[in-house]
């Protein structure tokens, strides 16, 4: 019961992200979003994930702030209303009709389909790895493989971001460098 | 830090000085914890992250600069991503990629857990030190484009 009041209120506050004229009010509908999402995950006994959500969704929201708020995006919605409404309609459509048939396919909620693997790691996993908290060991030692890939997807990322972020090219810093001696 | 022309208001220095160390020491609590409690090494290392972006936002960005520089944390960062990669070839001294040689320990205690502790800290200062490091550039991305 709390969880379809926690998702109806997500879907209005994603509407409002949506509909909303200011940047700023879009930004924290969007946090309102996630905060929900925290809860639910809280009901649904996933505390990790809970705690994850929040600092992660903390940080976006002040990151987005700070990188947007000086910056009005360009929208273009005049003279292409008829192009966009059927462009749309048609886009919720198609969407709508291939996410029922993978709903279908979906276990029932609660019983997951690896009921094995669940038996197994709640009563090996402390023997195994020593851990208490078995998310951690799944994540660190079970499967620490998929980690590695993540923290390389990370590094990545980062190593991107400051490519393509930064003030003056590595050409121009070593020119200057000459010049000043 | 002692000169009130950058950043905000007295009320929001003080304020926040005290509330980035508390941060500071709850992201290493839920690091060490990470298996005993719920939490671990991502959620740490974003939780320290956050401390030093209330230090940016409360003192500009100078302030937080003189704490941990660009290079100290790209280097940080780049020490974080190879340590978790050693501790992973560790394992073939047992046999297998990533496998827990070290000793177990008893269960819910600090020490315990083999190599999972070691991991977190390891993430933990990974993603830390790599989510403080896009929101410098960030920062430093708008600076620059306001002095043009």
């Amino acid at each position: 019961m709390e969880l379809h009041i926690l998702l109806i209120f997500m879907i209005f506050a994603a509407i409002l992200a949506i509909e909303v004229k200011d940047l700023l009010s879009s930004v924290i509908a969007m946090a309102a979003v996630g905060f929900a999402l925290c809860l639910a995950f809280l009901i649904l006994k996933a505390p990790d994930l809970a705690i994850t959500q929040l600092v992660v969704e903390l940080l976006c929201l002040i990151i987005l702030i700070k990188a947007t708020i000086k910056k009005d995006l360009p929208l273009v919605i005049e003279g292409r209303w008829l192009f966009n409404t059927v462009s749309t309609l048609v886009f919720i459509i198609v969407f709508l009709f291939f996410s029922y048939i993978a709903m279908k396919e979906l276990p029932v909620f609660g019983n997951p389909t690896m009921g094995l693997v669940r038996r197994y790691l709640l009563e090996e996993g402390v023997n195994k790895t020593g851990a208490v908290n078995i998310v951690s060991a799944v994540i660190l030692d079970f499967r620490a493989y998929d980690t590695l890939g993540e923290v390389a997807v990370l590094f990545t990322s980062i190593i991107g971001i400051m490519a393509i972020l930064r003030r003056k090219g590595r050409k121009e810093i070593l020119e200057e460098d000459t010049n000043g001696k | 830090m002692e000169n009130n022309k950058s950043g905000m208001t007295l009320f929001v220095k003080t304020s926040s000085r005290l509330v980035a160390v508390l941060g500071l020491i709850f992201g290493m609590h839920i690091i060490l914890h990470g298996h005993l409690a719920p939490g671990g090494g991502f959620a740490g290392g974003v939780i320290i992250a956050l401390s030093f972006v209330l230090l940016i936002l409360a003192f500009g960005k100078d302030a937080a600069l003189s704490k941990l520089s660009l290079k100290l944390a790209s280097n940080l960062e780049n020490v974080g991503a190879l340590l978790f990669l050693i501790i992973g070839l560790l394992g073939f001294s047992g046999g297998a990629f990533f496998l827990n040689v070290l000793v177990k320990g008893s269960p819910f205690r600090l020490f315990s857990a083999g190599t999972i502790p070691l991991n977190n800290v390891v993430i933990g200062l990974k993603v830390g030190v790599g989510l403080f490091v896009i929101f410098l550039t960030l920062v430093i991305l708008e600076k620059s484009k306001k002095e043009q």
